[in-house]
């Protein structure tokens, strides 16, 4: 084995200039030239020119007039430098606690209306940017009602967000959150933060 | 369940083996030497590779020889990363400020990157600077595959030779499925893939001020270039601490398509690789048929189990159409979760879009005894149809003790020296994760890194020891393993499960190499129609799957009764 070490030695050398070097250089040097925008996260700016977050990033919504999104493990709650998801197994005591808890504060802000699963459970990345169809429209009455607004034209921004499956096979149908509450906001005015 | 869902799995299996075959022929020219449509643009730097390293690339090796310089090769790799994790503290391109890894979690990580499985007791974005990802992790994600594959290429010369004595040349089989396949098609996929809106960065992170006016530091990394890899080379490990199911690593439906055909395309591409350079194509579409039949049954499975209704959402009498959705993301939902997860398991990757730890518990036990059949279906590069075959030699030994003739695979002589080797290489996959989480099931250091208890903290353990021997890579990430028992242990479930396996197939073609090549007879048994598809599933099945029952059945197995329970009191 002996002999073979030098010549071990120069390939791992050799190897990391090309792949660990030159390889990610050309991708990020040709990601950043042809789709600068994806290659740097996909941010939204606001019309200054600020960073509002990523449109593939979930953020923490809480006042009432914004559509909401699900619960998160990521640090304290959509930590876009902590992903995570609970990783709790289906028979956990606290995970159980957790989703009554969450049942019981979604039917007092909404009274009406069946509470869909993603409503009440942490996604994957605890980063997750969409909800369900069914969450967005369990949350229309709310956001009229903190807004002030009719329910319909609530109703109206939420549905022009719905993306179907890709090809109608792939993936599920989903509302991106963040896009949504700045279209809210672009139609409907921003909400008075001290209507809370 | 929907017919879109049922539609979803099956075309990603699908997809992966048909785009396979053609990679595969093309893999099978790359190891035999043949010319490709590359060569103008990788023959200079192929050349520069052998005169730098001083090696004879045309000079065939004995399979002792072979394997000694595959260890030399994997040994100075893991000192490099080692040595590279140890220092990051003081390297460049650190903009998070990252120190060095401790001795114990850098060892845990050069031996999990050097054997392929990528296992990650570490956050990425928490814990790896983008130096660490880029020249380090990187690196080992291309060449760790391609040393999987070697082992399959020098497998099949052993089968083809008539009374020979070499099976090639490590450095060339290294170089060049490096250059030939790996790199090309990664590059493209990375390209593809950031077109598609993953991140790829230099810089660390980006400060938003959201909304609603609060602050979210929002991680980056040159991640399109190493997800590529990850995926291609069978490796698993995410530059994000979920792995692809971060939506900066995985942001849409298409996305995961992609990557989830590339989890296991190269693993199928070994296959028919090996089948065209043995001249034995029938013979290893057998193999596939029966590697495809097992792991579609294993995702038929996942889609029903995780739609059953979650038991935390019953308790609150919430609507459960959508399925068990804890950690699992809604661009995913349900049938893009298990679909990757099916792909994922079978083969040894180890990526995950969705947390493997709150599945269901069948679910769970679905995916651990996909990686206890000993991942060949297809397993990693090489790796995997290497397994195989041995697999399939162990087949015919058992039917030719019911017929009583000597047993014969693809033209040679199987006896006892070859399945001496074959078992060695199976059965060390139940010692590493039997005996290992034995000793942890009663260790109060190792028990402290649990997050749950009862059944599924035991899964938790037999989870990781799987993954760890099988260099899988995925876990019940509730486990907390970056402390020394796990890292250390887990590091040797990883040596373990990587090399001796890799060493029983190189020994393998030592003994076979030297046999003269027959030609079928009367008396062969056939090795590609549906008999033999059968006998090679009940072999896997017996050897792999049921030493694992009855470990299975004291954790999600009685996990899944005390969950009917809880279900029938609502």
């Amino acid at each position: 084995m002996l002999n073979h070490i030098r010549p071990a030695l120069v390939m791992v050398v050799l190897f990391t200039g090309l792949l660990g070097v030159a390889y990610p250089l050309a991708v990020t040097g040709v990601a950043q030239a042809a789709f600068p925008s994806q290659a740097n996260g996909s941010l939204v700016k606001d019309t200054g020119g600020k960073v509002v977050g990523s449109a593939l990033v979930g953020q923490a919504f809480v006042q009432p007039a914004y559509l909401h999104p699900r619960p998160s493990a990521a640090g304290n709650g959509y930590d876009a430098s902590a992903s995570s998801g609970t990783n709790m197994g289906p028979l956990n005591a606290d995970l159980t606690a957790r989703v009554k808890d969450d049942t019981a504060r979604l039917k007092a802000e909404n009274p009406t209306g069946a509470i869909p699963a993603d409503a009440v459970t942490a996604s994957a990345s605890g980063l997750d940017p969409h909800v369900s169809p069914q969450y967005a429209a369990f949350q229309i009455s709310r956001i009229a009602k903190a807004r002030g607004v009719k329910e319909a034209q609530v109703r109206e921004v939420i549905e022009n967000h719905i993306e179907g499956r890709t090809f109608g096979v792939l993936g599920q149908p989903r509302v991106n959150v963040l896009l949504t509450n700045r279209a809210l906001d672009a139609r409907l005015g921003r909400p008075d933060a001290s209507s809370e | 369940m929907n017919i879109q869902g049922w539609a979803e799995i099956a075309l990603t299996l699908g997809l992966a083996v048909a785009l396979a075959w053609p990679l595969g022929i093309y893999m099978s020219r790359v190891w035999n030497g043949e010319r490709t449509w590359l060569d103008p643009l990788m023959k200079p730097v192929e050349g520069l590779f052998y005169r730098a390293a001083g090696v004879d690339p045309t000079r065939s090796q004995g399979w002792f020889g072979y394997a000694g310089a595959l260890l030399a090769f994997n040994l100075v790799g893991f000192v490099v990363l080692y040595g590279l994790l140890r220092l990051q503290g003081v390297l460049p391109m650190n903009p998070q400020g990252f120190d060095g890894l401790s001795p114990h979690l850098a060892f845990n990580t050069a031996v999990s990157f050097v054997t392929n499985t990528n296992w990650q007791s570490y956050g990425g974005e928490t814990t790896v600077s983008t130096f660490s990802q880029m020249v380090g992790l990187t690196v080992q994600n291309f060449v760790s595959a391609a040393t999987g594959a070697t082992i399959a290429a020098a497998l099949a010369r052993a089968f083809l030779a008539n009374r020979g004595t070499g099976v090639g040349n490590f450095w060339a089989d290294l170089t060049r499925t490096t250059l030939y396949v790996l790199l090309p098609l990664a590059f493209v996929v990375a390209v593809v893939l950031a077109g598609l809106g993953v991140v790829q960065s230099l810089a660390a992170s980006v400060q938003a001020t959201t909304v609603e006016g609060g602050q979210q530091t929002i991680s980056l990394f040159p991640t399109a270039s190493q997800l590529a890899i990850k995926q291609l080379g069978i490796n698993g490990g995410g530059v994000f601490n979920v792995n692809s199911a971060h939506p900066l690593e995985n942001p849409t439906p298409l996305t995961n398509l992609i990557t989830a055909i590339c989890i296991n395309v190269m693993g199928w591409a070994a296959f028919f690789a090996f089948g065209r350079s043995v001249m034995a194509q029938k013979d290893v579409r057998a193999l596939v048929m029966a590697a495809v039949l097992l792991l579609g049954t294993a995702g038929a499975a996942l889609y029903i189990i995780e739609s059953q209704p979650a038991p935390a959402l019953v308790a609150a009498s919430v609507e459960t159409s959508m399925g068990n959705m804890e950690g699992k993301e809604v661009r995913f939902g349900v049938p893009s979760s298990v679909a990757w997860a099916m792909q994922t398991t079978g083969a040894s990757n180890g990526s995950v879009n969705s947390m493997h730890a709150s599945y269901m518990p069948l679910g769970g036990a679905v995916t651990m005894f996909l990686m206890q059949l000993g991942e060949i279906l297809p397993g990693g590069i090489g790796s995997g149809i290497a397994v195989m075959v041995l697999m399939a030699m162990l087949s015919v030994f058992v039917a030719g003790l019911m017929v009583g003739r000597t047993p014969e695979y693809l033209g040679k002589k199987i006896e006892a020296r070859e399945i001496q080797f074959a078992m060695l290489a199976v059965l060390v996959v139940p010692l590493s994760v039997l005996g290992f989480s034995a000793i942890a099931a009663v260790l109060p250091q190792a028990l402290a890194g649990l997050l749950n208890k009862g059944p599924h903290g035991l899964s938790e353990i037999l989870y990781a020891y799987t993954s760890a021997t099988g260099n899988n890579g995925s876990a019940f990430a509730g486990l907390t393993a970056n402390a020394p028992w796990w890292n250390t242990t887990l590091g040797l479930a990883m040596l373990l499960g990587r090399f001796v396996p890799a060493m029983a197939v190189l020994a393998v073609a030592g003994a076979l190499v030297a046999k003269p090549r027959l030609a079928p007879s009367t008396g062969t048994l056939p090795t590609h129609g549906s008999l033999f598809i059968g006998l090679v599933i009940g072999v896997i099945l017996i050897l792999g799957g049921l030493q694992f029952f009855p470990a299975l059945s004291l954790g999600p197995i009685v996990e899944h009764f005390d969950m009917l329970q809880v279900v029938a009191r609502f």
